[in-house]
This record gives C-alpha cells, structure tokens and sequence, in this order.
C-alpha cells in the first residue's frame, strides 16, 4: 500500500506542472497579445509611436522573455500562491480567485448534492423493479439526461420559468453568507440544469451495482433468514453497492468544473467560470493560467484521493 | 430475402432501442448529404423578413437577419456530423495507434506517453477545447482541430490498456515463440483484437463531440457565427427569448435528438461489438 501511495503521489506534482505549462504555451500561440489589445482598443491606426508603446508595454509584463523564462518565474511566485496581476481587472489575481473560487465551490456542491438525493434512490428502484414499466421509465429519463446537452436544459429552465412563471431568477448575486435567500434563488438553476445531466451516470451506476449484489448469496442469506425487503435492500445490498457509486462521485467531481463554467455564464453566476472565459478573450495570460491551475489542481486532487480510498478499500486495486 | 427479414425481425426485438437510434440517425445522414437538395433556402441568405413566427412559409420561422431556420438546421445537420465523424475518426484513429504502439512495446515509450496523457487529462475537457480555440482562431476546421487532440489521449489510453493486456495473453507468446516478427503480431493478433475496443470508442464519442462542438459555439469559441452551427444558433436565439422562443428551440432539439439517437445506436452497437462492456456506466 504504501509503495502505491508514494508513487501516486510522485506522479501527482509533475502532471499538475506538466498541464500548466501545456496551458501555457497555448496561451502564448494565441495571435493578438494584451499589448496589442490595450494600445489598440482605440481604434486608431497603426503607428510607430504605438509600436513603442507596445514593446514598453511588453517590457513591462515581462512578456518579451523567452517562454520558458516567463514559465519558472509564473512557477517560482505560484510556489508561495502569488499569481501576478490581472492584465484586463488590474488587480492581484490572488484577489480573483479568493473572490471567485468559493462561487463556483457552493455550485458544484450544490449540484452533486441534488444529483445524489434524486439519482441514487431512482437507481436503487429501478434495480429492484428491473424490467417492469418503472424501470424503463426511470432507465428513459436518466438517458434523456444524458443527451440534453447541458447549455440547452440551462437556457429551457430560464425559459420555461420566465414563460410559464412569469418569473426570472436574479441576475445580480448575493453571497450566500449575506444573503442566503437571494443567493439560492439563482444558484439553485444551474445546480438543478446540471444535475439532471450528472445524475444520469450516477443512477445507471447505482442500478447496475445493485443488480449484481442482489444476486450475491449474501443476499439471498438474508432474506432466507426472513429479514424484511427494506432491511435487505438498504442495510445489505445498498450499502454493498455504494462504494463505486461513491468513488465514481468524486471522480466526477473534477469533471463537474467544465459544466459550472456553461452554467455560471447563463444565469449570470460572477464565479470561476465567468472569470476564465472573460479572460480568455482579453488575453489575460495570469488570470487565464491561474484558475487554470487552480483547475487542473482540484481535478487531480479528487482523482487522487478516490484511487487511494478505493485502494485501501478494495486490496486487489493495490497489488495490481 | 427471407434470412435478411428474419434477421432484422431479431435485431429489432433484442435491440428495439438502438434501431431506433440507427433509424434516427440515417435520417440526420441523409439531411446532412442532401442538404443543398432538402433544405428550401442557403444557410446564409438573409433574405426575408425579420422573426417571422413559424407558420406555412417558414415552418420554424426566421432569425434576427431574416434566415429561414429550417433552412439552417438542415445545414446544421451537415456542420454537426461532418465536424462530430472528421474529429472522431481522427483523434480515435491516431489514439488507437499510439495505444497500440505503446501498448505493446512497452518501456520508456510507454511510460512518458502515459505521463503526457495524465497531463492531457488532468485539465477538465471543456476548458482545455476553451483555450485550444483560443490559441488558434475560430474556424470549423480548428474545431475538430481541438476535437482531435481531446479525444486522442482518451483512446490512446483505453486502446493500451487493451493492447497491454493482449501482448501479456499466451497466445502471443506462442506466436512469438513460433517465430512471429513483431509487425506480424501486432497485425495478425493486437489490432484485430483492438478493432471492437476501437468500434465502440467511436461510435460513443460522435455524440460527445457533437456536445462539445456546440458547447464551443455557445462559449463563442466555436465556428464563425454565420456557420449553421446548431450551438451558434441556439446561443444567438438566447438573445430573443421571450419574443422569438423557435430561435433556440429548434437548434436545441435538434442537438437533443442526434446525440440522444446517436448514444441509444452507441449503446447497442457496444453491446453488440463487446459483450464484456455490458452493464457498463457509459
């Protein structure tokens, strides 16, 4: 055990290094640069005076250095989690993300936690009612979730509540400590728009660990000692059949960042995602390459936490 | 004859949904190849009167610069497949062949590739196609350009799992013990026991790359906005709501019924293709 648990652990720095470097080098390909943008946004033409003011410019957000240069530097001050200035917010963008990062953490959560309550009961039931009309309609609705992308169920939502409701969530946000009402009253959308997509996975998952352990003599025992069906089905065969649902969650988890992004620019939500695409288009090279990072690192610590408890769960993952 | 009907008769009663799918999908492959024939107007001829509700002359309306949308939607049928089947074959193909390689051969090749795709995948997918459009411009060609190098890791991983675990089977060792050269075992023996691996990583990943192709569209990182685009329609219809709901609707649906066709005929195919992935989570 612990021989996997060092290696892992070994491998954990060098591919969250090896993902920012990727991001930035891509960011670096991108044609048009701030300098460009800021002496450019006036519109007037081209000049020589405003080809000096571009390479001053330049100059000064040590944009003229060899790229592997400007690397070590952005990595020698992330080391003590100074990030540099925002190019298009002039502002730390340490300031960003502790502003941003607790945004889109409620969402996320938000959304894990509505697609659990609803995706691991309905799985539980189509498992246990397998081939009768409440199976396939549950099998139905987790597939459709499934194939609505999750931009179209965002927009639907927004559209069927202003439509039929009359009623048009807030669009301006309230912190959760502030004003939780108000705060709720947005966020709950997208976590509802995203979690229907989400859950589909997890029930089809639940449904299928479930069918295997009800067949498990484990099972049969109990129900041959005249244990009730509810006893026998949570006490026995569900908790049985959690843990890759659970692990699969976490695993999960990570991959949510990518929906929060889609979710937070529809209903307005100012957290991550809306700061990342933002600066994408003004080539905010810091800001892009941090919530990247912060990204990347998250996704990685997830995955890394679901193997080592799936190992010290299940001995056969180790020894492979 | 007789033998073709009965067999169909059996696919449809053990597989009813993914010939459902399948029948869905020929649909949208027909009204991707004869788009100029079906579809009544271009996907660009801002000719007619403005947010025109649908009705007799425009069954789904027209958009803000007067398009008919039915007309687009067909056409969009076209962009969604072509960029969804160029991107898969592609990324899958070459993924396949990395797997493959590295698979089989093993060592250091195998080990630093298997490191760059931890990197690759250590970035939520989305954000990575995000930053990729980003670095090389907007155009249709770029999106399956990004579609590419997302969907090559993947299956370069999944395909050396598989490789790996094939060269390690005694039958390999047999034919490398009768004298097999090493191309000869990789062709005879490692890529046809990929090729179902190989049919199910593409035909689960067209709906996928169609989802991201219009995610891209949406975050406005995708094709150009006068491409018919069902993502760049459903995003540009988000702009009159209220007044113009058939703007989004239309494109919206039309995303829904391919990927969900696509993933009920991707279910089927994998059951058929690889019986040990039945009952999985995909």
């Amino acid at each position: 055990m612990s021989a996997y648990v060092a290696r892992r652990l070994l491998l954990f720095v060098p591919t969250l290094l090896g993902a920012s470097l990727m991001i930035f080098v891509l960011m670096r390909l991108v044609p048009g640069d701030i300098a460009q943008i800021l002496v450019y946004q006036t519109g007037s033409e081209q000049s020589s005076i405003q080809e000096k003011q571009i390479a001053q410019i330049r100059v000064e957000l040590g944009l003229d250095r060899p790229v592997l240069v400007q690397f070590a530097v952005w990595l020698k001050n992330a080391a003590v989690l100074d990030f540099g200035e925002s190019f298009s917010q002039r502002r730390p963008v340490r300031d960003i993300l502790i502003e941003r990062f607790p945004r889109s953490l409620q969402l996320a959560v938000l959304t894990m936690g509505i697609a659990m309550i609803w995706a691991i009961p309905l799985g539980v039931i189509s498992a246990v009612r397998q081939n009768t009309w409440l199976d396939y309609l549950v099998r139905v609705v987790s597939i459709s979730g499934l194939s609505l992308p999750i931009f179209f169920t965002g927009v639907l939502i927004l559209y069927l509540l202003v439509k039929f409701f009359r009623y048009l969530p807030p669009l301006e946000y309230s912190a959760l400590t502030e004003n939780p009402v108000e705060n709720l009253k947005q966020m709950i959308w997208p976590a509802l728009a995203q979690a229907y997509y989400i859950a589909a996975p997890i029930m089809r998952l639940t449904r299928s660990q479930m069918l295997e352990v009800v067949r498990q003599d484990y099972v049969r025992t109990a129900f041959a000692k005249g244990l009730s069906d509810r006893a026998v089905i949570y006490r026995h065969a569900l908790r049985n059949s959690l843990l890759p649902v659970v692990t699969f969650i976490g695993w999960w988890g990570g991959r949510l960042l990518g929906g929060v992004v889609i979710m937070e620019i529809i209903f307005a939500v100012p957290g991550m995602g809306t700061a990342l695409v933002q600066a994408v288009s003004f080539r905010d090279y810091p800001t892009v390459q941090a919530i990247v990072f912060v990204m990347a690192l998250i996704f990685l610590t997830l995955n890394l936490v679901v193997d080592l408890l799936y190992a010290w769960l299940d001995p056969r993952i180790r020894l492979a | 004859m007789r033998h073709v009907g009965v067999r169909a008769g059996r696919l449809l009663r053990r597989q009813p949904l993914g010939v459902a799918g399948a029948v869905v999908v020929l649909v949208l492959v027909v009204a991707a190849i004869f788009a100029p024939f079906l579809a009544p107007h271009g996907p660009k001829d801002a000719a007619f009167e403005q947010f025109v509700a649908p009705g007799r002359e425009f069954p789904m309306g027209t958009d803000n610069l007067g398009r008919d949308v039915l007309s687009r939607v067909i056409w969009g049928a076209r962009l969604s497949l072509y960029v969804g089947l160029a991107s898969v074959l592609v990324g899958i193909t070459l993924g396949s062949l990395w797997g493959i390689f590295t698979g089989y051969y093993g060592g250091f090749a195998d080990t630093s590739s298997q490191r760059i795709v931890d990197c690759v995948m250590a970035l939520p997918p989305i954000i990575l196609a995000l930053s990729l459009m980003a670095a090389v411009g907007q155009s249709v060609n770029n999106v399956i350009l990004a579609l590419t190098i997302l969907l090559t890791p993947t299956a370069a991983r999944t395909v050396r799992s598989v490789a790996l675990s094939i060269s390690a089977s005694p039958y390999i060792e047999a034919a490398r013990a009768a004298g097999g050269s090493h191309l000869r075992i990789v062709l005879r023996h490692i890529v046809p026991n990929c090729l179902a691996t190989y049919i199910v990583l593409v035909t689960t990943n067209v709906s996928y790359a169609i989802v991201v192709e219009a995610s891209l569209s949406f975050l406005g990182v995708g094709a150009p906005p006068d491409e018919p685009s069902w993502g760049g329609m459903l995003t540009a219809g988000t702009q009159a709501m209220e007044t113009a709901p058939w703007l989004f609707l239309f494109p919206g649906i039309a995303i829904s019924l391919a990927v969900f066709a696509l993933n009920l005929l991707g279910d089927a195919i994998r059951d058929i293709a690889d019986p040990r992935l039945r009952g999985g989570l995909g």
